[in-house]
């Protein structure tokens, strides 16, 4: 790890004043839990002269609901802490278990959510330091025709990568929304829109975050009344891993038939991958027919193009699929 | 180089070290404290694990200014006055390890879960190790180590040697 120098932000303004304004210097980045930036230090992935300390800011780690039901969840929140929250595993359960999933009980202990947001990839040509990819400047990606058994089926060109975070996938299907603050001032988005995909902007970031960019909190809007969610997650070790393929279902009941629905899709592409379509199709149908699990499954996989290796990753989220539809329907 | 003065097995200790340097390596190469291990160093197999506030961390992917004015306890300050902790005790008893790598950050995650949940489940005490890897014994002996933890401290006898507790204690004072 090269040596830096860590300066403690007092306030989210100082912190962003911190920062740099120009994508190309990289002098300066946020440390929240450090979880995954440590091990991007190590792997000389990212070599700042300066850390950003947020650690300290009053008012980060708070959870907070507000009179209508929203939830709002700060930047530096632990995942151990939102995991561990009764009203979020009563009312949002696809958080709570999403929460439930990431790493090890010593990772969610100490990282944050927004960490876990802004975590980098897990390619492993990504975090090869050997390997000059597109990702980083390079004129390959190599996983598009080297080993992918990992990498994206949805939505990865021309850069394979799928997106790491669960909570991210959760959040999705739940319509949060995120709050940046900058020297300039502070926006608000919707969580979808901040992930961005390789085609539509800079092969070498995940988000829409712009250097000087401070994320200081993540609002679950309170989601219509009668809402069963849930977040199912295949991992390749079951003490823990990152997702091969991971759903976040919300569904709305009419009696026995499905009202409305909400269906993101993680691990398969390189941002959590709404299923509007399908969420459309669910409707009026009968959530735990194998004609829905089919029909369901066939429309949000209809534009999947496997790789060489990942075929797999297409039935196994269509199986995560059905799992979800007769969990939420039982 | 930053002077970080935080509580270390239950003493008030001071210490100087680079803002790039992990808790790890201070205690390693600071304070003289090899229990904790360096196995891949990047947070994937928990044997650097210790507690930090109460709370098990890797210390290997955690920076050294966060134990600043904090309360590290280490598997060095697990041991009493009267002897072992009764995780350590359960450990020795089960023969549950070979190479015996992983031991100090399998004890230490034991340890918070025992004194967390002492009625803890087989499936808990497998979800509390997930982040601790073992490449020699396949974990049955070390689980049945931690049930025979959780069962003597449900017994009496099991909290009163618990260096955890004594150092929490330690910690609300000062």
């Amino acid at each position: 790890m090269k040596a830096f120098d860590l300066v403690q932000a007092r306030t989210v303004q100082e912190a962003a004043g911190l920062l740099p304004v120009d994508p190309a210097d990289k002098s300066a980045m946020l440390l929240a839990g450090g979880q995954d930036l440590l091990t991007e230090l190590k792997e000389h992935l990212a070599e700042p002269d300066r850390l950003v300390n947020l650690k300290g800011i009053p008012g980060l780690d708070a959870m907070t609901w507000e009179a209508d039901g929203t939830l709002v969840i700060g930047a530096m929140v632990t995942v151990q802490d939102l995991e561990e929250h009764t009203r979020v595993r009563e009312t949002l359960t696809a958080l709570h278990e999403a929460a439930a999933s990431v790493g090890s009980p010593q990772i969610r202990s100490v990282g944050t959510v927004g960490g876990n947001l802004n975590q980098r990839p897990r390619c492993w040509y990504f975090r090869s330091e050997e390997a000059h990819c597109l990702k980083k400047g390079g004129t390959h990606c190599y996983a598009a025709v080297g080993k992918n058994r990992y990498n994206a089926i949805l939505g990865g060109f021309p850069s394979y990568i799928v997106h790491p975070s669960d909570l991210a996938t959760a959040l999705v299907a739940l319509e949060a929304e995120v709050t940046l603050v900058s020297p300039s001032g502070e926006r608000t988005l919707k969580l979808d829109d901040y992930f961005t995909l390789p085609r539509e902007g800079s092969y070498q970031r995940e988000t829409v975050r712009l250097p000087n960019e401070v994320m200081t909190s993540v609002r679950v809007p309170a989601p219509p009344a009668g809402m069963r969610s849930t977040f199912l997650k295949m991992q390749e070790r079951e003490s823990y891993d990152w997702a091969l393929s991971a759903v976040a279902l919300c569904l709305w009941m009419d009696g026995s038939r499905i009202s409305d629905a909400r269906l993101v899709l993680g691990g398969v592409a390189p941002k959590p991958w709404r299923c509007a379509s399908t969420e459309a199709l669910l409707q009026g149908r009968s959530p735990t027919t194998e004609a829905t699990a089919r029909a369901a499954g066939a429309d949000a996989l209809k534009d999947a193009r496997a790789l060489s290796d990942n075929g797999y990753k297409i039935p196994l989220t269509q199986g995560l699929l059905r799992r979800a539809l007769q969990k939420l329907g039982a | 180089m930053r002077i970080l003065r935080f509580r270390l097995n239950g003493d008030d200790v001071e210490i100087a070290a680079p803002d790039h340097w992990t808790l790890l390596e201070i205690l390693r190469y600071r304070a003289g404290l090899t229990g904790t291990k360096q196995g891949c160093d990047k947070g994937d197999c928990g044997a650097c694990t210790l507690h930090l506030d109460g709370r098990s961390v890797l210390s290997c992917i955690t920076l050294a200014a966060d134990a600043d004015g904090r309360d590290v306890t280490t598997i060095e300050g697990l041991v009493s006055a009267s002897g072992p902790d009764v995780v350590q005790d359960c450990f020795d008893e089960a023969g549950c390890l070979q190479c015996g790598f992983c031991q100090p950050g399998m004890i230490m995650a034991s340890r918070q879960l025992v004194t967390e949940n002492p009625a803890a489940t087989r499936a808990e005490i497998k979800a509390a190790l997930a982040g601790n890897l073992c490449r020699c014994t396949g974990y049955t002996k070390i689980y049945e180590a931690v049930e025979n933890a959780c069962r003597r401290t449900r017994e009496g006898g099991g909290a009163a040697a618990a260096g955890v507790t004594r150092a929490a204690e330690d910690g609300a004072d000062g």
